[in-house]
């Protein structure tokens, strides 16, 4: 038995198996046209529809090596271009994930963006246009991309907030990609597929995900994404009873309101 | 050891000293009780004197029976209850609420085992909005039904011996009614049809019965889950669900019903029959309230959807075209694409000379909606609507607050909030109307006056405030950061030299200090304010904003003032989304003296405005001029005491008040409302523009 995991470089994390995506509409004939042409892509769409899993689709395609850094509200643009660290009494520059992707012509993915603090679109910009180079100050050089290297970033439009919202300068240069919950159809069989349940169960959870996004804006911030259902259909798929699943895999992971909880558990309990 | 109980001579004179009448009847069954039970009662009846002598007086002709049907706690209740009458309608309401004592009595034995209205209302409303469909609210009335807007429930479930047996009454009650929205039993009128009966009451009955049946079939479908609680309730019952009550001869004709058509045809054959009974959780049907209902939907969508397809075309026209080319030259057109989460299976994307159009903001639901109506999107609603037609309904959605007083008294588009009787230590429910009211900008003289007047301050306010804007700092000597503390390094390699232990603390650490503050001014344009002090208000006012600028904190100024609690009026003089320009600058010259000061209700309509607003810090900082008083009663410890409740609500929901006065007494109320550290009495009026700012710096850093 093999107890230890496999230790990569990001730069050698290849997708060797191909992961499993349904397209929506257009957009793998647009990203791959996009990457030709050198455009960066920017993924826009609510949680859980599928934007990670799109890129690592298209890593696969195009076989390049995924380089994906979540970003958060800490995150600077030396995490993202690299630092100096002190190794055995002197200093060492260790380049950060961007500088890797763009040195080893992998493609960058920073999902969330918007969460990122402001210096980190400075860094970008110069790789988002034709100029596409990394400026590392610190090192003092720019660092020249080849055409294997593609940026694509993601964020959530859904989230209203004045502050976290993606600058002009920024999103006009990139191709916009749009997505969001699949029509009810191939959502269903997006989770037999993935969650390996019957076609009617599986219906029935989209169902259900749609009654919980009709409750979005009036008690809920977000419904049940396509993520949260495949969840619940692993559950199913090994046993558990489609409420217990749905309540915990979907209700708790929705809210933590007391009524709106109930009143979501009453709704899947009336379907299933 | 306990007290004697109060003798007759005592219970009179008690009586008596509230003015309050009661017959020797009622004193005398008084006397019969112990002295805890004599004083509740009598503290009962001082509290509905409070409100008003002769609701005092109807509570002493009804007590005797109370005393006898409820208990203690109830008895209270039901005086709140007819309080809350008085308030609304007089002592003819209040009365009227008395006279339900057997009522009160009974639901409050109810609620043991039931379920009522309140408990579980939050949740139903959730419930049904994740269903599908029409936005339905839920009310109470004495039965189940619904109008096509709005399901009506029972307030109290006691049907069954379990809570949740109850609970799942109502829940099924719920589906039931919203089937009839969802699977179309008002796609045409009803009402109309059952009036062609001899007896439409038994059409009626007739129709729900058929109708109950079809749409049990869809909800066994569509929703097992709730087809089996249906199921289970009848069993508890004894009752044979309805596809088993009718006779065999009508349980063929039963199953084939598929659409409202079907149920229609089998209501001709089977009218001159009497109807079968139907089980507990199924509604009532009310074809008359629908149909007033419905009509006035269908007028009202078929103008929103004209005039939001007159928007959408003028849109592609200005987009796409440069001449402007004659409406009638556009075709409109609605193709049906399927979606499964419709009753019928598809909806409509609509189509402009063939192109697919955005559909504009809210039309998807209306579409919805209208499909739920009528089954389809008729061709005359295919029409874009003229501009003309365009205007009027613009006109008639705004209402203006300031028409209310012309015509007969309406509350139509005000704020209702609460407000707290110390006295009844409760609150009226939906006691104040608040309305906005606009404020024209004037001149801007006024502020490029006040600029010149305080310019030397103004130079220094803006440096003072500069100070505060947050701004990045590197920290030094930290564990981790973003770069390597130079200084840092070389200490802690000098000591790792000298044998000392190396500090890890060697790096630097960008941190950022954000302004997360938002603020609202209300500033009081009571009467009293007239003259000078009017004119300190504004110029506070002009450097405030003009400080608040620089700071780059968000900001909104109202003025406020009232007239009785059925006049509150707000003036927006700079709300969050505005900017501080000329518009803004004329508002603020244009501040006049108006009526009176009802803080309460001002300040928990800008608590809810707060509910909006993602903030860090929330302050809400009152410029006033004395206490709060208004013309009905609203004084003394009245006005004191529910100011200081709404203050409190305010702290509850994390909102920092603070009042700046120039009354000099203020310190004597101020302190009970607001709290010993959060209010500033200025002594000098002159001297509050040069404060205010001041002030802000003080409690904002």
């Amino acid at each position: 038995m093999n107890i230890q995991a496999r230790v990569l470089k990001p730069e050698e994390h290849f997708i060797q198996n191909e992961p499993y995506y349904e397209a929506i509409g257009s957009e793998i004939d647009i990203f791959l046209a996009a990457y030709k042409q050198q455009i960066p892509v920017l993924l826009k769409g609510p949680t859980g529809c599928g934007k990670t899993r799109f890129m690592e689709h298209m890593a696969w395609r195009l076989k390049k090596p995924l380089i994906t850094v979540s970003c958060h509200d800490d995150l600077t643009a030396s995490d993202l271009v690299g630092r100096f660290l002190v190794s055995g009494g002197e200093t060492v520059w260790v380049d950060g994930p961007l500088a890797r992707a763009v040195r080893h012509g992998a493609i960058c993915y920073l999902d969330e963006i918007v969460e990122a603090r402001k210096d980190t679109t400075v860094v970008i910009h110069p790789l988002a246009d034709d100029r596409r180079v990394l400026p590392m100050e610190k090192v003092g050089e720019l660092l020249e991309a080849t055409e294997d290297f593609c940026l694509a970033i993601s964020y959530n439009p859904g989230y209203q907030s004045v502050l976290k919202d993606l600058k002009q300068s920024t999103r006009q240069r990139f191709v916009a990609l749009e997505f969001d919950y699949p029509a009810a159809d191939l959502e269903s069989r997006i989770i037999q597929n993935e969650a390996g349940i019957e076609a009617p169960l599986a219906e029935k959870l989209v169902k259900f995900a749609h009654m919980t996004r009709n409750l979005k804006g009036s008690g809920l911030e977000e419904g049940a994404s396509t993520r949260l259902l495949v969840h619940a259909g692993k559950l199913i798929s090994t046993g558990i009873s489609p409420v217990d699943a749905c309540h915990s895999s979907i209700a708790q992971a929705l809210t933590d309101d007391a009524d709106m909880l109930a009143a979501i558990n009453e709704l899947s309990s009336s379907l299933f | 050891m306990s007290l004697p109980p109060f003798t007759y001579e005592e219970i009179e004179e008690r009586l008596d000293d509230m003015f309050v009448e009661a017959e020797a009847s009622l004193i005398q069954h008084l006397t019969q009780f112990d002295i805890q039970t004599q004083d509740s009662l009598l503290e009962i009846i001082s509290k509905a004197n409070r409100t008003n002598n002769g609701l005092a007086y109807q509570l002493c002709l009804r007590m005797q029976r109370a005393v006898a049907l409820m208990e203690m706690d109830t008895i209270e209740l039901w005086l709140d209850q007819a309080i809350d009458a008085f308030d609304s309608n007089g002592i003819y309401g209040a009365v009227a609420k008395l006279d339900e004592l057997e009522a009160v009595a009974d639901h409050a034995k109810q609620k043991l085992t039931g379920i009522a209205f309140e408990e579980v209302g939050d949740l139903l409303e959730h419930f049904v909005t994740g269903l599908n469909g029409r936005r339905l609210k839920i009310e109470t009335d004495r039965h189940a039904y619904t109008d096509s807007e709005t399901i009506y429930l029972p307030s109290m479930i006691n049907h069954y011996a379990e809570r949740e047996d109850n609970f799942q009454l109502y829940k099924c009650m719920v589906v039931q009614l919203w089937a009839q929205n969802w699977y179309g039993s008002w796609r045409i009128n009803i009402s109309e049809i059952l009036s062609g009966y001899d007896d439409s009451a038994h059409a009626e009955r007739w129709f729900h019965v058929l109708e109950s049946f079809r749409l049990d079939a869809k909800i066994k479908q569509e929703l097992p889950g709730i087809h089996r609680q249906m199921e289970r309730l009848c069993q508890l019952n004894q009752q044979a669900t309805t596809a088993r009550v009718a006779q065999q001869t009508l349980a063929d004709q039963l199953k084939s019903l598929h659409s409202l058509q079907d149920s229609l045809q089998l209501l001709q054959q089977l009218y001159p029959q009497p109807t079968p009974e139907l089980h507990s959780y199924t509604a009532r049907t009310k074809a008359e309230q629908v149909a007033l209902v419905r009509e006035a939907r269908l007028i009202k969508e078929k103008d929103l959807f004209r005039n939001a397809l007159a928007h959408a075309v003028k849109e592609k026209k200005g987009k796409d075209t440069s001449e402007s080319a004659d409406e009638a030259e556009h075709k409109l057109t609605a193709e049906k694409f399927p979606d499964p989460n419709m009753p019928e299976g598809f909806t409509y994307k609509l189509e402009l000379d063939g192109e697919p159009i955005e559909p504009p903001e809210g039309v998807e639901s209306l579409i919805s909606s209208i499909i739920q109506d009528l089954g389809e999107i008729p061709d005359d609603y295919l029409v874009a609507a003229g501009d003309g037609n365009y205007k009027i309904f613009q006109d008639e959605n705004k209402t203006d607050g300031s028409n209310v007083w012309a015509g007969t008294y309406h509350e139509e588009g005000a704020y209702l909030h609460k407000e707290w009787d110390y006295r009844r230590r409760r609150y009226k429910k939906n006691w104040c109307a608040l309305r906005e009211v606009e404020i024209n900008p004037g001149s801007t003289a006024f502020v490029s006056d006040t600029l010149e007047k305080y310019s030397g301050l103004i130079k220094n306010l803006r440096k003072t405030f500069e100070v505060l804007r947050g701004e990045d700092k590197i920290l030094k000597k930290q564990p981790y950061g973003d770069d390597i503390d130079i200084d840092a390094l070389v200490e802690a390699w000098a000591d790792t030299h000298s044998g000392m232990e190396m500090s890890n603390n060697i790096f630097t650490k960008m941190h950022k200090e954000e302004r997360n503050i938002a603020v609202i001014f209300m500033v009081d344009m009571s009467g009293s304010t007239k003259g000078w002090i009017n004119d300190a208000e504004r110029e506070s006012l002009v450097l405030l904003c003009e400080a608040l600028e620089t700071l780059g904190d968000r900001y909104a100024i109202y003025g406020f003032t009232g007239n009785t609690r059925k006049r509150c009026e707000i003036y927006p003089i700079k709300t969050f989304d505005n900017d501080y320009d000329d518009k803004t600058r004329g508002r603020i010259a244009n501040i006049t003296p108006q009526d009176y000061t009802r803080l309460g209700v001002f300040i928990r309509h800008f608590n809810q405005m707060f509910n909006d607003v993602e903030a860090k810090t929330k302050l809400l900082i009152t410029l006033s001029d004395g206490k709060p008083e208004d013309y009905d009663g609203y004084r003394g410890e009245y006005g004191i005491e529910d100011t200081r409740m709404a203050l409190l609500e305010s702290r509850q929901q994390g909102i920092h008040p603070f009042c700046i006065t120039i009354d000099k007494e203020g310190r004597d109320y101020l302190k009970t409302m607001y709290g010993t550290a959060s209010y500033v009495v200025i002594d000098n009026v002159a001297q509050l523009p040069l404060k205010v700012a001041d002030i802000y710096r003080n409690i904002t850093s």
